[in-house]
């Protein structure tokens, strides 16, 4: 322990490839590296680090961090692999009876998640009346009526983010009848209000715990392999960080990482808080915007693997348009199609034979170093310069839709395709291509913040009351996380006004964040 | 007593039931009649499939089937948006309502209706209809949504309101004995706020002869026809148009965006730019949870009784006056309202001076048919 401890390696692990970078306390990258992404994840992370470390060589030792951004989560629900079966409570009846639980999930992961569920009697009213006594004999029943037949156990109270002491309860209940090592999940520390988006994105959280240890273990194990001595942290949606504690507990809050890094880095590359962010990639570009260095969250529902669900989730556009894409020779059509990481061997300018948007951009003049174009007739230059056209336009039409008629927003363009992406895009500000932009995805997860947030209803009167609570408990989520108890601090305060009140009612959900602190281990979460 | 018979020649045959399969269009059409409001319909979908998958499909009356021993009531949920995302509804409770709604009345009810087309409160009654094993009539009260309980077709047709029947989630039934609409409002929003914001209603039980004239016709069976155009036609927003006999006024993007809550309600407007054939112009719509009056170079185009939607310009679904966002590509459909709130005493109570706007009313005609 004798060498300066300044350094953080930040992996993010995407569709295609996995990217890894070191950034020293000064902020400068001094490592990087992109791998093929591998099927079993871990592969591709393990490579990622390695390369990393060959690179700082004897300065390996200053590393005391390593944060890793990944899509595990997404792709376990997606593919319906390695889930967990859940035991479901839900207090709150005879209010919302009519909707049993997982009613609209696709059947088959309804089928593999849930071992059973209870709409048992608890709960709160919008202003904290109980909806009904608590049925604590119901809920032993119900779990001694399922014989041990599942992993794990969620509870999802009606207006539990508001009330959150009933869950509390009751997840003591569960743990003083079956045991300390159960795991229990409550729907307050995971969504806002929307009783079966919230209590959806609850049951996909614990039927994720396994396959949250299991990466979360490789992770370790690669740490050990290296022979480092650091502390790990996984990128969450909001673009800060939580520990790996954390991360077991609350899977489904890393499944809107990856653009939640791009957004990090570009804004850190750039030094510009306040931007359009365009991640251009093989298959799609992601677009979202930066509000004060963190990224816009989305207000509306999100669908993941099918399922409705309403936790924080970055504002993002999706444009199928990447370096990959395929332009039809004969109709000149742009997409859906991609040839994604083969891009290397099929694009024209890779000696290939497809025609790709990476061809269109090298065609006018955006070429890749190192490769050139075969000769071209004049029919293929004007199929490419038209499929060129079409891609700015569709790339113009999103960054105006997100910037909200603002103009003087800067665009800032990361990524491995960021050729697609002409100087002159109207609709923006100043276009900013920062250096090390290609690895942008690492270097967000490397710089990021530990970050928590809370939510509170109160009288309106008692606004400033309701914030001072809100922000208690977001502070206290975000040193949870691993942040700095000194140097945390509130970043965003959203106030909602609710109709049909016996008196002004307003709802405040406050986020803190903090850079990590420097003690040595991170408190674990709860 | 059904004789499919004397259907009006005017409207298609009414389908004689409500299976499943109709919701999703029922919903998508729901959306449409929202004309911006209404509360979003994806909830009750949910509910409203399950409910006649459990219990079978709902038998859909038309007025004509409507015997001397039928006895209709409206029913709605009403409520806050925000609470009703978190404390939905009880499954006991729209039985409790109906039981309620009978002892009052004296009298079995064999169907119900509900109080608006637009939204979710035009999905949830076929529901209903299945758990409670009554029929549904092919009417509601409304056409359209509106925002209070005075602006219904009943209030206009000058029918009374003898009582009305709330129920809570916790299992409270409260029976309300009105003078009138405006009474029936202010003491159905206390009981509302007393339960915590949410309830279901039932009021306006109507007869074979005290429904004719007084409801608006029709109108489940057209908001499925509807919704089906929308989900299966090529050109959706073309199809809509002609199903519903509605012009597209612009098709554009939204270039301005101005909207905050205020009193319950959302209040503000939008600046659509058209593109393509529509390029170089612009309309402006004022909304109210609702959207209410289309303005362009100082004319009005369109304005409440008569119907104005916001849709996408690819899908064609609705979009609800608060999932408006800037730069959206939009086609805006106007339809002309039914006949009723076309009468003095319609104008009145919902003519665009009732929403505060010192306008004329000019009704509305179709110009583009196709």
């Amino acid at each position: 322990m004798s060498a300066v401890r300044d350094l953080s390696l930040g992996v993010d692990v995407g569709g295609t490839n996995t990217d890894a970078v070191v950034v020293d306390a000064a902020g400068s990258v001094i490592a990087w590296t992109k791998q093929p992404t591998t099927a079993d994840v871990i592969g591709g992370i393990r490579a990622g680090i390695a390369a990393v470390l060959a690179q700082l060589a004897a300065d390996r030792e200053r590393v005391s961090r390593v944060m890793l951004g990944t899509t595990h989560a997404t792709n376990a629900i997606v593919a319906r692999r390695g889930l967990d079966r859940v035991a479901l409570v839900r207090l709150g009846a005879p209010a919302a009876t009519e909707w049993p639980p997982l009613t609209g999930w696709p059947s088959d992961l309804g089928d593999q998640v849930l071992a059973g569920a209870a709409m048992l009697g608890g709960g709160h009213m919008v202003d904290g009346t109980p909806i009904a006594p608590l049925d604590r004999d119901g809920i032993r029943r119900f779990l001694d009526g399922l014989g041990g037949r599942f992993d794990s156990v969620a509870v999802c109270g009606i207006f539990a983010p508001s009330s959150p002491e009933q869950e509390r309860e009751v997840e003591q209940l569960v743990l003083d009848h079956l045991g300390e090592g159960v795991p229990v999940f409550l729907s307050q520390d995971i969504g806002p209000d929307g009783l079966l988006e919230r209590e959806n994105a609850t049951v996909l959280n614990a039927a994720l715990r396994s396959v949250a240890s299991e990466v979360t273990r490789a992770l370790v194990d690669v740490v050990a392999e290296e022979g480092l001595d650091v502390s790990t942290f996984f990128a969450q949606n909001d673009g800060t960080l939580m520990s790996l504690d954390y991360a077991v507990r609350y899977p489904v809050l890393t499944i809107g990482s990856g653009p939640a890094n791009s957004l990090r880095g570009a804004a850190f590359l750039s030094s510009v808080e306040n931007a359009i962010v365009v991640d251009v990639g093989g298959t799609t570009s992601d677009l979202g915007v930066l509000v004060d260095g963190f990224p816009r969250e989305s207000t509306l529902p999100r669908d993941i693997g099918g399922v409705r669900t309403n936790f924080r989730m970055p504002d993002i556009l999706s444009l199928g348009i990447g370096g990959g894409t395929i332009i039809d020779p004969r109709t000149g059509a742009v997409g859906p199609g991609s040839v994604g990481y083969r891009i290397a061997e099929e694009g024209l300018v890779f000696g290939g034979s497809t025609l790709t948007l990476t061809d269109a951009a090298a065609a006018a003049g955006h070429g890749i170093r190192g490769h050139a174009l075969p000769s071209l007739s004049s029919g293929q230059r004007d199929l490419l310069a038209r499929g060129l056209a079409h891609a700015h336009e569709r790339i113009e039409e999103a960054v105006e839709r997100l910037s909200l008629g603002r103009v003087d927003l800067p665009l800032i363009v990361v990524g491995g395709g960021a050729q697609l992406v002409p100087d002159d895009l109207t609709g923006a500000g100043d276009v900013l291509r920062p250096d090390r932009a290609d690895v942008a995805n690492a270097v967000g997860a490397a710089i990021s913040l530990a970050g928590g947030r809370a939510e509170q209803i109160s009288d309106a009167d008692d606004r400033d009351a309701a914030i001072a609570a809100a922000s208690e408990a977001a502070i206290a989520k975000a040193i949870q996380a691993g942040a700095d108890p000194l140097a945390v601090e509130i970043v965003d305060v959203l106030e909602t006004a609710l109709s049909y009140t016996a008196r002004p009612t307003l709802k405040v959900s406050v986020k803190a964040a903090g850079p990590l602190s420097h003690l040595a281990a991170p408190i674990p979460a709860r | 007593m059904a004789s499919p018979s004397l259907s009006p020649p005017t409207t298609a045959r009414v389908p004689e039931h409500v299976t499943a399969d109709d919701i999703a269009a029922l919903a998508a059409g729901a959306a449409i009649f929202g004309t911006g409001g209404g509360g979003a319909v994806y909830t009750s979908q949910m509910t409203t499939e399950r409910a006649i998958r459990e219990h079978g499909p709902v038998r859909l009356l038309s007025l004509d089937d409507l015997g001397p021993d039928d006895a209709v009531i409206m029913m709605s949920g009403i409520g806050a948006p925000t609470v009703g995302i978190e404390m939905l509804s009880s499954v006991q409770q729209v039985e409790t309502l109906l039981r309620e709604a009978e002892r009052v009345a004296g009298r079995e009810i064999t169907a119900i209706m509900p109080a608006e087309i637009g939204g979710s409160n035009g999905v949830s009654p076929a529901g209903w209809a299945a758990r409670l094993g009554v029929a549904l009539l092919d009417a509601d009260g409304m056409g359209r949504a509106f925002p209070e309980a005075t602006m219904i077709s009943t209030n206009v047709a000058g029918v009374p309101c003898e009582f009305a029947v709330l129920s809570d989630v916790v299992g409270n039934v409260v029976t309300l004995r009105t003078v009138d609409l405006g009474w029936l409002e202010r003491h159905a929003r206390a009981v509302t706020v007393a339960a915590g914001g949410i309830c279901l209603g039932a009021h306006y039980l109507l007869t074979a002869e005290t429904a004719r004239g007084a409801v608006i016709p029709g109108t489940i069976s057209t908001a499925i026809r509807v919704g089906r155009a929308l989900l299966t036609a090529s050109e959706p927003v073309a199809a809509v148009a002609d199903e519903l006999d509605a012009d597209v006024l612009i098709s554009g993007k939204i270039v301005d965006l101005s909207r905050r809550t205020e009193g319950g309600f959302v209040r503000g407007s939008i600046t659509i730019a058209g593109i393509g054939t529509d390029r170089g112009r612009l309309q402006r719509i004022e909304l109210r949870n609702e959207n209410l009056v289309v303005l362009e170079d100082g004319e009005v185009l369109a304005t409440v009784p008569d119907l104005i939607t916001v849709v996408d310009i690819e899908t064609g679904h609705a979009i609800s006056t608060e999932m408006l966002r800037y730069g959206q590509r939009v086609s805006v459909l106007a339809w002309a309202c039914d006949p009723l709130w076309r009468s003095d005493r319609g104008l009145e109570i919902a003519g665009p001076r009732a929403f505060g706007y010192d306008l004329p009313y000019v009704p509305f005609e179709r110009k583009d048919a196709r």
